[in-house]
C-alpha cells in the first residue's frame, strides 16, 4: 500500500468508526488490538452490535464502505480456513446471546448466534433435553461459531450433523436484508433450505444472527467401553464387527498414535436393561482384546489434540474418508508421518471424519499434509488444514472443491456480490 | 414448438424417446394434484445423463423451459407442466448403479422407485429409512425434489438426511457434483440447497444415498383414546419421558371409519387412535414399551394392543397408510391438505378445525404424523351439490393459515409447487423470498428450471386448491400413500 492510498484508508476507517460510534454508542466500538489478528491479518476495528437489526445496519455500512468484514463468535476457531485477503472490522455477536425460546414440549429452541453452545446446553437440560452435538470449546464457541465452521463431534454417528440439526436460521447479509428461512417446527418443506446453506459456509455469504435447531432427549444412562487392539488388523475386525451388528450404539471412535496401539472405543445411551444388552452383545463380538469399561473422559479425545499445541512445531488437520477406510487412514497417516520423522496423534471416527495432530519440522509438515490431502481425496475424501506454524510454507487450508466451484462463486456473487464476508478464507478464492 | 427444434430433441433421444402426440401428451398434463392442467409441447424420455444434458442445452439455446418429472406422484403441482414448456422424464433412468454395504451406500439414477431401493439391500439386513406412503411407485429423484417425508422420518430424518451426493445437470447443461460419497465436503452444501427444491435448480440426474442397518427388533403398539385430545397428551408424556420413537401416528375417528371400510385394519372403534412404533435392541425396545403402555394408560386409553406378529403390524400400518384413498368410502370427493404445527398446539388447532368444520357445514377427517406435529386434515365433500367444492377448497386453505399461525409450516411433506405458492408469503416475508430468489438466480439465472413454482406470483383466474385423486394403483390396494 502506498502512503497516499494508505492515508485515504486511514481517512475511511476514522470516518466511519465515527458513523459506527455515533450508531452503536462509544462503547461497542473499539480499535483492534494485536490480540484480534486474523490468521495473521490485523483488522483495524471491533464491532459488537446489541440485536440483529443493529449487526444488518453495521453490515449494511461497511458493505458501502467497501470494507472487509470478519463475523466473530467466541474466536475458538476464528484461525481456520485461508487467512483473509483484507481485513477491516471485526463483527462481534457476543451480545446477541439470548436463547429465545425453549419450547421443550415441542423439542426445539431459538437461539440468538452470540449464544455458547455451553449456556444453551444447561438451559436445555433443565428440561433433560439437549442438542444432539458435542462440538470444540463449548464453553466458549457460539451457535453461529459451531454453525459457520460444520462443527461436529463423536455423537454424529447416531445424530448426525447440524445440517440435520438446524430447522431455522436468520441471515444479515451485506446489503442490509434479513432474511428467515426454515422455521420452528421440524417438518418443514416450504422454500429453499437456506440454513444448510449457512452450516459450514464459514460466514461468506451472510452473518447467522439466530438459528432454531431440534432437540433430542438428554439420554437416560450412558456407558463407554475401550478396546485395546494390538494391530492394524484386529482394529479393522472390531470396528467392523461393531458396525455390521445390531447394536444401537451413540458413538464409536479410534485413538491411535506414534508408539502406541491404537484404541477404539464405544458409546451406549439408554435403559439399563438396553444397556447390559448391549454390553453382553458388544463382548460377544471380540475376540481377542478385553472389553473394558472406560471413563467419559476419553470423548474429549478430539479436543485434546489441541492440548499444549506448540504453535511453531505443530499442525492439526481434519480429514474425511469413507466410513469402511477408518483403519486404512490411519496406517497412511502413520507411513507418511514416519517418512518424516514426524509426532502424530489423531482420532478418527465410524462416520469417516478424523482429526490429525502431527509434529515436527515446518517443511516435512508441509509435505506429510500435501501427501496426506492427495491420497485422501483420491479416495474422494479430503484434508483440511486447521493449524499451521507460521514457519511452514504455505499450503491452501482446504484443498480441491471440486467442480461445482464455479456454482458455489456464483451463489456468493448473488449474496454477497462485493465480497464484503470473510474474503479469501474459503474453498477456491472464496 | 418449431420443427426443427422438435427433430433435434428427437434425434438426442434416439426417436422412441420423444411423446409429441396430443393423445399421449395427456398423461402428462398434470401430476397427483389433478385439478391444475397444463398441455406439455413434448415429453422427453432420456436414458442417460448424457441426453439430458443435450437436451437442457437445447432448452437453454432456445429459451425454453422444462419440468422434470419422476413417477407424478406429487400433491403440490410440483411436476406440472409450465405453459410453453417441455416436460423431462427420467422414468428410463432408473438403474441402481451401485450398492455399497460397508460404507452404507447406495447410488441410484432418478427414476429409481423408492421402494426398489429397499427391495434391493434388504437380503443384507438394510433398508432406505425415507418412507413416503407412495413409496412403492415414487421415484428417488422426485422424492429428491419434494425432499420427501414419511411416517419414519420422526426417528430417521427426511430425504434430506439420506442424500449424501448428488450428480446434478444445471439449467445451461453443465454437470456438477455435489456432496460424495464421505461426510462434509468441501465447500457450500449445494445437496443440501437442492433437496426440496421443488425442480427450481436443476435435474439431479445421479443420487449417492446413505442406507440404513435394519434393528433388531420392531414394536407396533396400538392405543384406543376417547378424543384426539388424550391421544395427543398421551404423545407429549412419550416425549416428555425422553423417547424417541420410530413413528407416532395420529387418526380421529372419521379416518378410523373409512379406514376401517377400506382395509379391515381391525381398529378399536374412538376417538382417537394413536400408533407408536418403538425399534432397536431387543431389551431397550422392551422397556420403553412397557412406559409408552403406560403413558397411554394414564392418559385414558381404554384399549391397547401391540401387535403380535409381522402379519399384525403390516395390517396395522395398511390401514394407516390407506387413509387418503380410503375416504373415497366416505365421501365423494376430498381434499387432502399438508401442514404442520407445534405439536403442542394439537388440542387448539384441532378444536379450531373443528369449529371451521362445523361452521362450513363439512366434515374433516384427520391424519397426522404426530410426533412432529405434521396434519393431514381430509376435508370431505359432494361436487354435486352446489357450492360444496368452493366451500371445501376455503376451508382447506383457512386450516393451512390456523397452521401458520400456530407458528408452523404450511407444507411439511408435499411441497410448495403450484398449489400453496399464494401461501408462501403469508410464511415468508418479502426480504425472505427475495433471498431465495438470489439463490435460485445462481443456479438458473433464465429462469428456465420449473419456472412457475414455489414462489408466489400475482393470483391468477381459477386458481384454486385441489380434490384429491387416488393414484390408480392406490386404489386397487397396490400403493399407499401419507
Amino acid at each position: 500500500m502506498d502512503a497516499a492510498t494508505q492515508s485515504q484508508s486511514t481517512t475511511l476507517h476514522s470516518s466511519f468508526r465515527y458513523k459506527l460510534i455515533s450508531f452503536l454508542g462509544p462503547d461497542h466500538v473499539h480499535a483492534a488490538a494485536p490480540a484480534d489478528a486474523v490468521a495473521g491479518v490485523q483488522p483495524k476495528m471491533i464491532v459488537a452490535p446489541g440485536n440483529e437489526r443493529e449487526l444488518a445496519e453495521v453490515l449494511r455500512l461497511s458493505n458501502e464502505a467497501g470494507l472487509a468484514v470478519i463475523p466473530r463468535g467466541g474466536a475458538t476457531k476464528l484461525a481456520w480456513g485461508n487467512p483473509p485477503s483484507r481485513a477491516d472490522l471485526i463483527l462481534s455477536t457476543a451480545r446477541l446471546n439470548e436463547i429465545t425460546e425453549h419450547a421443550w414440549a415441542d423439542l426445539t429452541v431459538s437461539v440468538e448466534a452470540g449464544c455458547t453452545v455451553q449456556r444453551m446446553q444447561e438451559t436445555l437440560a433443565q428440561h433433560g433435553q439437549r442438542l444432539a452435538l458435542d462440538p470444540l470449546w463449548p464453553e466458549k464457541a457460539t451457535v453461529g461459531g459451531v454453525l459457520s465452521a460444520n462443527d461436529s463431534g463423536a455423537l454424529r454417528l447416531r445424530f448426525g450433523a447440524l445440517r440435520d440439526l438446524i430447522i431455522g436460521v436468520t441471515l444479515a447479509l451485506p446489503d442490509g436484508t434479513l432474511a428467515s428461512s426454515g422455521g420452528k417446527v421440524v417438518k418443514n418443506v416450504a422454500g429453499y433450505d437456506l440454513p444448510k446453506l449457512a452450516t459450514g459456509a464459514f460466514g461468506t455469504l451472510g452473518i447467522i444472527t439466530r438459528a432454531v435447531f431440534r432437540l433430542h432427549p438428554l439420554p437416560r444412562l450412558t456407558r463407554s467401553f475401550s478396546v485395546a487392539t494390538a494391530t492394524a488388523e484386529e482394529t479393522r475386525r472390531f470396528i467392523h464387527a461393531v458396525q455390521n451388528s445390531k447394536l444401537a450404539h451413540t458413538s464409536l471412535q479410534a485413538r491411535f498414535e506414534s508408539g502406541a496401539a491404537a484404541e477404539v472405543d464405544v458409546l451406549f445411551e439408554g435403559t439399563e436393561a438396553g444397556l447390559r444388552a448391549q454390553e453382553t452383545h458388544l463382548k460377544d463380538l471380540t475376540e481377542t482384546a478385553g472389553v473394558s469399561e472406560a471413563s467419559p473422559e476419553i470423548w474429549n479425545a478430539r479436543q485434546s489434540l489441541w492440548s499444549s499445541l506448540k504453535p511453531e512445531s505443530t499442525a492439526l488437520a481434519k480429514f474425511t474418508v469413507l466410513p469402511a477406510e477408518i483403519e486404512k487412514s490411519m496406517e497412511t497417516i502413520a507411513k507418511s508421518a514416519r517418512a518424516r520423522h514426524l509426532e502424530w496423534k489423531g482420532v478418527a471416527q465410524a462416520t469417516g471424519i478424523g482429526w490429525l495432530r502431527l509434529e515436527g519440522g515446518a517443511k516435512d509438515l508441509r509435505v506429510s499434509l500435501q501427501e496426506l490431502r492427495e491420497q485422501f481425496e483420491r479416495g474422494t475424501g479430503s484434508l483440511l488444514v486447521l493449524h499451521r506454524p507460521a514457519a511452514m510454507p504455505s499450503i491452501d487450508a482446504w484443498g480441491d472443491a471440486g467442480d461445482a466451484l464455479p456454482l458455489m462463486k456464483a451463489v456468493k456473487q448473488q449474496l454477497d456480490p462485493k465480497n464484503t464476508l470473510n474474503p479469501g478464507r474459503f474453498v477456491g478464492g472464496i | 414448438m418449431e420443427a426443427r427444434i422438435l427433430d433435434e430433441l428427437r434425434a438426442i433421444v434416439d426417436g422412441r424417446g420423444l411423446i409429441s402426440s396430443p393423445e399421449e401428451l395427456h398423461t402428462y398434463e398434470c401430476d397427483g394434484l389433478t385439478n391444475f392442467r397444463v398441455m406439455p409441447h413434448a415429453v422427453l424420455l432420456p436414458s442417460s445423463t448424457e441426453q439430458v444434458q443435450k437436451i437442457v442445452r437445447v432448452c437453454h439455446r432456445e429459451r425454453i423451459p422444462f419440468v422434470a418429472r419422476g413417477s407424478g406422484t406429487g400433491l403440490s403441482g410440483g411436476a406440472l407442466p409450465v405453459e410453453n414448456g417441455i416436460v423431462i422424464s427420467l422414468a428410463r433412468m432408473n438403474r441402481i448403479l451401485e450398492v455399497d454395504f460397508p460404507n452404507a451406500r447406495a447410488v441410484v439414477e432418478p427414476g429409481v422407485i423408492n421402494l426398489d431401493v429397499t427391495a434391493r439391500i434388504q437380503y443384507n439386513e438394510f433398508f432406505y429409512a425415507p418412507d413416503p406412503s407412495s413409496q412403492s411407485i415414487c421415484s428417488i429423484g422426485g422424492n429428491v425434489a419434494e425432499n420427501s417425508g414419511g411416517a419414519h422420518c420422526l426417528k430417521y430424518g427426511f430425504t434430506t438426511t439420506h442424500v449424501l451426493g448428488l450428480e446434478v445437470v444445471l439449467p445451461d447443461g453443465s454437470l456438477v457434483h455435489f456432496g460424495g460419497k464421505t461426510l462434509d465436503t468441501l465447500g457450500y452444501d449445494l445437496a443440501g440447497v437442492f433437496v426440496g427444491s421443488e425442480g427450481t435448480l436443476g435435474i439431479a440426474t445421479k443420487i449417492i444415498l446413505r442406507i440404513v442397518k435394519r434393528p433388531e427388533c420392531v414394536r407396533t403398539l396400538l392405543a384406543a383414546f376417547p378424543s384426539t385430545n388424550e391421544a395427543g397428551a398421551a404423545v407429549s408424556g412419550i416425549i416428555a419421558a425422553g423417547m424417541l420413537p420410530a413413528a407416532i401416528e395420529m387418526m380421529d375417528n372419521l379416518a378410523i371409519q373409512a379406514a376401517e371400510a377400506a382395509v379391515h385394519a381391525n381398529y378399536p372403534n374412538c376417538g382417537g387412535l394413536l400408533l407408536v412404533e418403538l425399534d432397536g435392541p431387543i431389551a431397550e425396545v422392551e422397556t420403553l414399551m412397557t412406559d409408552v403402555n403406560e403413558i397411554c394408560r394414564s392418559n385414558g386409553a381404554s384399549e391397547i394392543r401391540v401387535a403380535k406378529s409381522d402379519a399384525e403390524r403390516a395390517l396395522v400400518w395398511k390401514g394407516r397408510k390407506a387413509a387418503f384413498a380410503a375416504m373415497g368410502r366416505i365421501s365423494p370427493n376430498y381434499i387432502v391438505q399438508d401442514g404442520v404445527i407445534p405439536r403442542t398446539a394439537l388440542p387448539k388447532v384441532m378444536s379450531e378445525i373443528e369449529r371451521l368444520s362445523q361452521e362450513a357445514g363439512l366434515r374433516v377427517a384427520n391424519v397426522f404424523h404426530a410426533g412432529d406435529g405434521n396434519l393431514h386434515p381430509l376435508v370431505l365433500y359432494d361436487r354435486r351439490v352446489p357450492g360444496q367444492e368452493e366451500a371445501a377448497e376455503i376451508l382447506s386453505s383457512n386450516i393451512l393459515e390456523l397452521c401458520i399461525a400456530a407458528g408452523g409450516s404450511i407444507t411439511g411433506e408435499h411441497g410448495v409447487g403450484e398449489d400453496k405458492k399464494k401461501m408462501m408469503s403469508k410464511m415468508f416475508a418479502e426480504p425472505d423470498l427475495m433471498t431465495m430468489q438470489r439463490v435460485r438466480s445462481a443456479f438458473d439465472p433464465l429462469q428456465l428450471s420449473n419456472p412457475t413454482k414455489i414462489f408466489p406470483t400475482p393470483r391468477l383466474c381459477g386458481e384454486k386448491p385441489g380434490e384429491y385423486t387416488p393414484h390408480p394403483l392406490e386404489s386397487a390396494g397396490l400403493a399407499e400413500r401419507f
